[in-house]
C-alpha cells in the first residue's frame, strides 16, 4: 500500500523514471544525468523527505556498473532504493554529499574500490587503499596473484 | 600520507594521531590540523586493517561467509553473525524455530552488555581513570565465560547459522545467566558512583562534541551516537526482528547531543538489555534449535537487505545474488564508518583534549570501519 502511494508521488514529481518490481522496497532506475535533481526531490518533496542515506554502494555487472542508494525517511519511516546504471569505462555520476553528508565518505570508498568518479565531490581522495595501489579491487576482473586466495 | 610534523600555509600545525595510539583503540590514523590547541580539521586515514571482507565473501558460500563477519565488529560478533544469518534466511524464506529466536536475542543482548562494558571502561581510561576498566572487565569476563561455555569461543563466536544456532544451549546457561544478573544488579550502581557523578568527568563530557539532530541524520549516524542527539533509530523498535516485538524495553533517547548524552544512552541501554534478558531467560521455548536446511544453500536471484542493531548502531547486510552458491556482491553497511564521518564536524573548534573524549563516546571499533 505504502509503496503505491510513494510511487504516485514520485511519478507526479519526476515522470522520467522506471520502477523495478519485486524488491522489498520501492526500487527505481534512473539515468545518471538525472540523479542530482531527483535526489533533491527525494530529500525535500513533501511526503517523501528521505533524509537518511543508510547505504551507498556499487555493483559491478561486468558490462556496466550500478550505483545503489538506499534511502529512508526518519519522518515517514519509508525506505526506497535508487539505482543508476553507469558506463564501465568512464563511470561518472554527480555527488550527493551536499544533500546527505554521509555520502562524502561512502563515495570516497566507492571511488577507490570501483573507480567511479563523483563529479563536484569536495575531497575525492583515497580513503582505505595506499596511494600507489593499482586497480579497483571490488571490480570483478580484478586479479591479485599474491593476496587473493580462491577457495 | 603525511609522515612528519608539518605546518600549513596559514601556520597551523599538522600532527598525526595514530595509527598506534592508545586512545584510538585500534589502528585508526587521524591527521589533525591545529591552531594552537584548537582543532581546525580532523582527517581520518583508514585502511590499516582493511582485509576486503566484501571481496572475500564473494568467493565464500552462504554458510562460510558468516564466519568472516565475526572479524568485523569483534565486540558485537554475535549480532554481526545474526544479521548475516537473517539475510540468508530472508533469501531462502526460511522460518527459524522459536527456541532459536529466543536464544539469538539472549545472546545479542548479552553481547550488547559486554560491548558497552568494554566501552565504559575504555572511555574512562581515555579520560585518565584507570579503576573503572577493572570494574567493567570483572562483569564482562562473566559474560565471556557464559559465551565460552555455550559457543566455545569468547570473542569470535560464529554461533548463528542460517536456520538457527549451531548447537543447543549449555545446560548451565540459565543458571549462570541468572547469577550474572544478580551480580550485575549489585554492581550497576557502582558505575554511577565511580564516574557519572564525578565533576571532572562531567566537565569534560558536557557541551563537548555536540552533534545536532539534523547533522546526526545527515551524517548517517546510528545507534547510541544518533540516539544521544534525539534521533529515534533503534532497529529493534522500528523494524523488529526475531522476538523483539514480544519483549518490553524502552528506546533510550537523550536530546543534548553532547558526549555526556551519548554516555548516558549507553549506560541506560545496558539496563534495557538486562530487562530483555530477564524476560526471556525463564521463557526459552522447548524444541528445535535449528531449522532443517539443505547441505548446500542457494539463494534465488535477487537482492536481500537486512538491518540489525549492533552495539554500535545499524548494521546493514546487502546481498546481491545471481542464484549461485556464493553471493555475487555483498555490502556491509557498518555503523562505525558513518559515525566516524561525523567526527570532524563534531570536534572542529574544540580543544585537542576533547578529541579523545569525543572519540571515546563514538565507540569506534576499527575493523568494523575498515572491513
Amino acid at each position: 500500500m505504502q509503496q503505491e502511494a510513494l510511487k504516485a508521488i514520485i511519478m507526479e514529481l519526476f515522470p522520467a523514471i522506471t520502477f523495478e518490481e519485486g524488491g522489498e522496497w520501492l526500487t527505481m532506475q534512473i539515468a545518471p544525468a538525472d540523479w542530482k535533481p531527483f535526489a533533491k526531490i527525494l530529500r525535500n518533496a513533501k511526503g517523501l523527505e528521505c533524509d537518511y542515506l543508510f547505504c551507498l554502494t556499487c555493483i559491478d555487472w561486468k558490462t556496466h556498473l550500478t550505483m545503489v542508494y538506499h534511502l529512508t525517511s526518519t519522518i515517514h519511516r519509508h525506505s526506497l532504493v535508487v539505482k543508476a546504471k553507469l558506463d564501465r569505462n568512464t563511470p561518472e555520476i554527480e555527488t550527493v554529499c551536499d544533500i546527505w553528508r554521509t555520502a562524502e565518505f561512502h563515495e570516497r570508498e566507492v571511488y577507490e574500490l570501483f573507480g567511479v568518479k563523483f563529479l563536484n565531490h569536495p575531497d575525492l581522495r583515497r580513503l582505505i587503499l595506499t596511494d600507489d595501489f593499482e586497480g579497483f579491487p571490488l571490480r570483478k576482473d580484478f586479479e591479485d596473484p599474491v593476496n587473493m586466495i580462491r577457495l | 600520507m603525511i609522515e612528519e610534523v608539518a605546518t600549513t600555509a596559514e601556520g597551523d600545525l599538522v600532527i598525526n594521531i595514530g595509527p598506534q595510539h592508545p586512545s584510538t583503540h585500534g589502528v585508526l590514523h587521524l591527521v589533525v590540523t591545529l591552531k594552537g590547541e584548537t582543532i581546525r580539521k580532523v582527517e581520518p586515514h583508514l585502511g590499516y586493517i582493511h582485509r576486503s571482507i566484501e571481496k572475500m565473501c564473494e568467493s565464500l558460500t552462504y554458510r562460510q561467509f558468516i564466519y568472516v563477519t565475526s572479524r568485523m565488529d569483534y565486540l558485537s560478533a554475535h549480532i554481526n553473525n545474526h544479521g548475516c544469518a537473517m539475510c540468508v534466511e530472508k533469501g531462502l524464506q526460511l522460518e527459524v524455530p522459536a527456541r532459536a529466536q529466543v536464544i539469538r536475542v539472549l545472546m545479542d543482548e548479552l553481547t550488547r552488555i559486554a560491548s558497552h562494558e568494554l566501552w565504559w571502561g575504555a572511555l574512562s581510561m581515555d579520560l585518565g581513570a584507570f579503576t573503572p576498566f577493572f570494574h567493567a572487565f570483572r562483569e564482562r569476563e562473566t559474560i565471556n565465560d557464559i559465551m565460552e561455555e555455550t559457543c566455545g569461543a569468547r570473542l569470535t563466536m560464529n554461533y548463528m547459522v542460517p536456520g538457527g544456532v549451531m548447537y543447543d544451549l549449555h545446560p548451565d546457561f540459565q543458571r549462570r545467566v541468572k547469577e550474572f544478573l544478580k551480580l550485575y544488579k549489585l554492581k550497576i550502581g557502582e558505575y554511577d558512583d565511580l564516574i557519572t557523578g564525578n565533576v571532572i568527568f562531567q566537565n569534560r563530557m558536557k557541551s563537548v562534541g555536540i552533534l545536532s539532530k539534523e547533522d546526526a541524520i545527515s551524517y548517517g549516524c546510528s545507534g547510541p551516537v544518533a540516539r544521544g542527539s534525539g534521533v529515534s533509530c533503534d532497529i529493534r523498535k522500528l523494524y523488529p526482528y526475531e522476538v523483539y516485538d514480544k519483549v518490553s524495553f524502552d528506546e533510550v533517547l537523550e536530546t543534548n547531543g553532547d558526549s555526556f548524552s551519548r554516555y548516558l544512552v549507553r549506560l541506560r541501554e545496558m539496563n534495557q538489555s538486562i530487562r530483555i534478558v530477564e524476560q526471556l531467560i525463564d521463557n526459552i521455548p522447548e524444541g528445535e534449535f535449528q531449522a532443517k536446511t539443505k547441505a548446500v544453500l542457494k539463494l534465488p536471484k535477487g537482492e536481500f537487505y537486512t538491518r540489525v542493531e549492533t552495539a554500535r548502531g545499524e548494521l546493514g547486510i546487502y546481498i546481491v545474488s545471481e542464484g549461485g552458491t556464493t553471493p555475487y556482491r555483498i555490502k556491509f553497511r557498518s555503523p562505525g564508518f558513518s559515525n566516524l564521518s561525523a567526527l570532524d564536524h563534531m570536534v572542529r573548534g574544540s580543544k585537542i583534549g576533547d578529541l579523545v573524549a569525543t572519540m571515546g563516546t563514538l565507540d569506534l571499533v576499527i575493523p568494523d570501519i575498515d572491513r
